[in-house]
């Protein structure tokens, strides 16, 4: 095992683990508040990823080259765009759902996910899409062929991911919203009857959560470069994967458990096996739900009646 | 909605003008990226007409929509379907309704007399005579079996499994490995196959049946994706995305379907002294899953009456209370998934022989998905409401060929709309009645 390779493959998991991190935030919110599996979650990630590249193919049209500006608007036009999507999935396929059976936000779920997949490929082509490179250049620390490089997108997406994350904690830890949302968390019929408009804040969480994911698939198709309409499963079920390891429910365990999946993904396809790399997240994921089903961070789960 | 509205019954036009026009905003803005401006290349088409359609669509529908649950009926038509979403499971009346009891052999007899008048008057049932039509009938039938076998373990036991296409695919992969390994044939595969399958069943089953139901649903759905994974990439033994190829179905072992013989058998066609048809081998497979379709139903009918069956149903509304009363749920779940594995196996097997071939494209995420879309549109256990989903939903895109594109978009559509409105299915779950002896007599006197 040469050390450089190493290093660099840990470089790689960081890069994919805050992107599985930063998916994951909209996870494991929506299961703290209201206990369901968003299923549709990696579909509005695969979303914002068409977004983004709309966005950067309307800007070329309009003759503006300078890539800061491009990527500072193409980042809030996928917020704003794919935030609203967040907020329709949850008014139109969730929240009619309310008090309803167990299985029936989970199956409203998974139908979502599916009209998403097919309304992205009916409109845009089954083709894959692509972006032109907008963060050119890179950093090699080393010499001669040992060396690690990191593309200053890869440095981009890791500065992005903590910036968008310090944002999502400050609007969580210190803002009246914030609090909110973690009081129905909490207790929802408690914050109910204590005057939080709790459907705003189910809500809001979507919403946050639809953010976050935007930041993710801007940052991957800045990087990445190519996308089709069907990004969206398999990144999803490992965000959800990076969720639960971290402990569902918990936004720390979010990110570290995105860090630690991303890593362990990276160094596995690296040394171990690339075609069995999607295998080794899924069986991580059975693994950690069998044995350890509260993750790294979360609290157990107390079943009550 | 304004619920101050609905009780004061006076339909107020402002309000309706702002609900369309906030809804057409928002529709604006979801609709025209995604649909207005397509990407092509580092291009962008322009697309903005079909964006604008879709806007005006919803803008009206929810002007119209606000103003109808403003108006009395529409008042009364929310309270009456809050009150439709409290449907529970009702008991039949004991009835000897003859024409119930008529009814499902003339069924039986209609369905085995399909394939005959198809292959004879191909003409008469249009897109579904001929050989096509009964290929497009036994995929039918097998979606009707994976239908039947999901349907005891999501609609009866309540455990959402996203990953039955692995027991489909276990079923499929397990006639044609055996046969290139094995050296077994279509019988004496398909008899062992519903074995196998459960004992698949029970490995995957036993470890995660502990859990609570969305954590369930993910690790099935894990395990359906390793499953197809390693077919996809265990090139020595499964020859990776190309495939493999099913052994001849023959007919019990002792005629071959093909047109000279196979296997030192005599050809059917020559034994009975037909004239050559491709199509002999599709009606007597079509024949076959008939039989085992309706033994399935049969065993399903039976199994729902029996103490399992109704254990099934308690720990699906209520398991907690379950447990305090006793039941084993590990136990219990166990069953079901096995039973649900097992049928899902022998359908894999029929799929397997129906095509001839089988690669791992035809397992992926998307045909457990639209098997749950059977599942839960039949009535999440109403044995009869999935029979109809299933034959429904294969049959439909058939005839509604120039919307084919669309079959996907409609089942998440259709899943979406069905859990908000009836999330226990379109049929209304009946649990048979009994009445002991004594009571007959009673009635009678």
């Amino acid at each position: 095992m040469d050390l450089h390779i190493f290093i660099q493959q840990l470089v790689n998991g960081l890069v994919l683990g805050s992107v599985y991190g930063l998916i994951a935030i909209g996870y494991t919110m929506v299961y703290g508040i209201i206990g369901m599996i968003n299923f549709a979650h990696g579909d509005v990630y695969m979303v914002s990823a068409y977004l983004s590249a709309i966005a950067i193919a309307l800007l070329s049209i309009f003759g503006i080259a300078s890539a800061p500006f491009i990527i500072f608007v193409v980042l809030i036009f996928t917020i704003i765009i794919t935030s609203c999507y967040g907020w329709t999935i949850e008014r139109v396929a969730y929240r009619p759902l309310r008090g309803s059976t167990r299985l029936a936000p989970l199956i409203s779920a998974i139908g979502m996910s599916l009209f998403l997949q097919n309304y992205v490929q009916l409109s845009q082509g089954a083709s894959t899409q692509g972006v032109p490179n907008l963060i050119k250049g890179n950093l090699r620390i080393g010499e001669g062929n040992d060396f690690v490089q990191i593309t200053y997108a890869q440095g981009f997406i890791v500065i992005s991911a903590i910036f968008g994350m310090l944002i999502l904690n400050f609007i969580i830890q210190k803002t009246s919203m914030g609090r909110q949302c973690r009081a129905t968390q909490q207790d929802r019929t408690m914050a109910g009857l204590l005057g939080i408009n709790t459907d705003r804040i189910i809500s809001t969480v979507f919403v946050l959560g639809s953010a976050m994911a935007a930041l993710a698939g801007v940052l991957v198709t800045l990087n990445y470069g190519t996308f089709d309409f069907y990004i969206g499963f398999i990144t999803g079920v490992k965000a959800f994967t990076a969720a639960v390891l971290g402990g569902i429910g918990s936004l720390p365990g979010a990110i570290l458990g995105g860090i630690v999946l991303g890593m362990s993904e990276s160094l596995f396809s690296g040394f171990i096996n690339t075609d069995y790399k999607d295998v080794f997240a899924f069986c991580l994921l059975v693994l950690i739900l069998i044995f350890r089903p509260s993750g790294i961070l979360g609290k157990p789960e107390v079943e009550k009646v | 909605m304004n619920t101050s509205n609905i009780h004061s019954h006076k339909v107020s036009l402002r309000l309706a003008i702002t609900d369309a026009l906030v809804a057409g905003l928002i529709a604006l803005v979801l609709f025209g990226p995604i649909v207005g401006l397509v990407l092509d290349g580092y291009e962008l088409r322009n697309n903005m007409g079909v964006a604008f359609i879709f806007v005006a669509i919803i803008t009206t529908g929810r002007f119209f929509a606000s103003l109808f649950f403003q108006s009395p009926i529409g008042v009364r038509f929310l309270e009456k379907f809050a009150r439709g979403r409290k449907v529970r499971v009702t008991v039949a009346q004991a009835s000897t309704n003859k024409f119930k009891k008529l009814l499902l052999p003339a069924i039986f007899l209609a369905a085995l007399s399909y394939p005959v008048i198809a292959h004879v008057a191909p003409d008469l049932l249009g897109v579904f005579g001929g050989k096509y039509g009964i290929t497009i009938m036994i995929l039918a039938l097998i979606y009707v079996l994976l239908g039947l076998g999901l349907n005891i373990v999501v609609g009866l036991a309540g455990l959402l499994d996203l990953g039955y296409v692995a027991f489909y695919a276990i079923g499929a992969y397990w006639l044609t490995i055996g046969y290139a390994e094995l050296g077994l044939g279509f019988w004496s595969v398909l008899i062992i196959s519903p074995i196998f399958a459960a004992g698949c069943g029970a490995i995957l089953g036993f470890p995660v049946l502990r859990m609570h139901g969305d954590y369930l649903a993910i690790v099935t759905l894990g395990f359906g994706e390793i499953i197809r994974l390693v077919l996809n990439n265990w090139t020595s033994l499964t020859r990776g995305p190309n495939g493999m190829s099913a052994p001849d179905v023959t007919f019990f072992n002792m005629l071959s379907f093909n047109k000279r013989g196979a296997d030192n058998l005599q050809p059917f066609h020559e034994f009975f002294g037909l004239e050559y048809s491709s199509s002999f081998q599709f009606i007597y497979i079509y024949w076959l899953l008939l039989i085992v379709v309706f033994l399935v139903l049969y065993i399903n009918h039976r199994l729902v009456q029996m103490p399992v069956g109704r254990a099934w149903e308690a720990l699906r509304e209520d398991e907690i209370a379950c447990r305090s009363l006793g039941l084993n749920h590990v136990l219990v779940k166990l069953s079901a998934f096995m039973i649900g594995a097992s049928v899902g196996g022998v359908a894999g097997v029929f799929f397997a022989s129906y095509q001839g071939f089988v690669n791992p494209s035809s397992f992926t995420f998307l045909e457990s998905a639209l098997i749950v879309a059977i599942v839960v549109l039949g009535g999440l256990g109403s044995a009869l409401g999935v029979t109809i989903a299933a034959i429904v939903l294969t049959l439909l895109p058939e005839l509604l060929r120039e919307f084919s594109d669309y079959r996907v978009l409609m089942f998440g559509i259709l899943m979406i709309v069905m859990m908000i409105w009836r999330p226990r299915g379109l049929v209304k779950p009946v649990r048979p009645a009994f009445e002991s002896d004594k009571e007959q007599v009673k009635q009678k006197a």
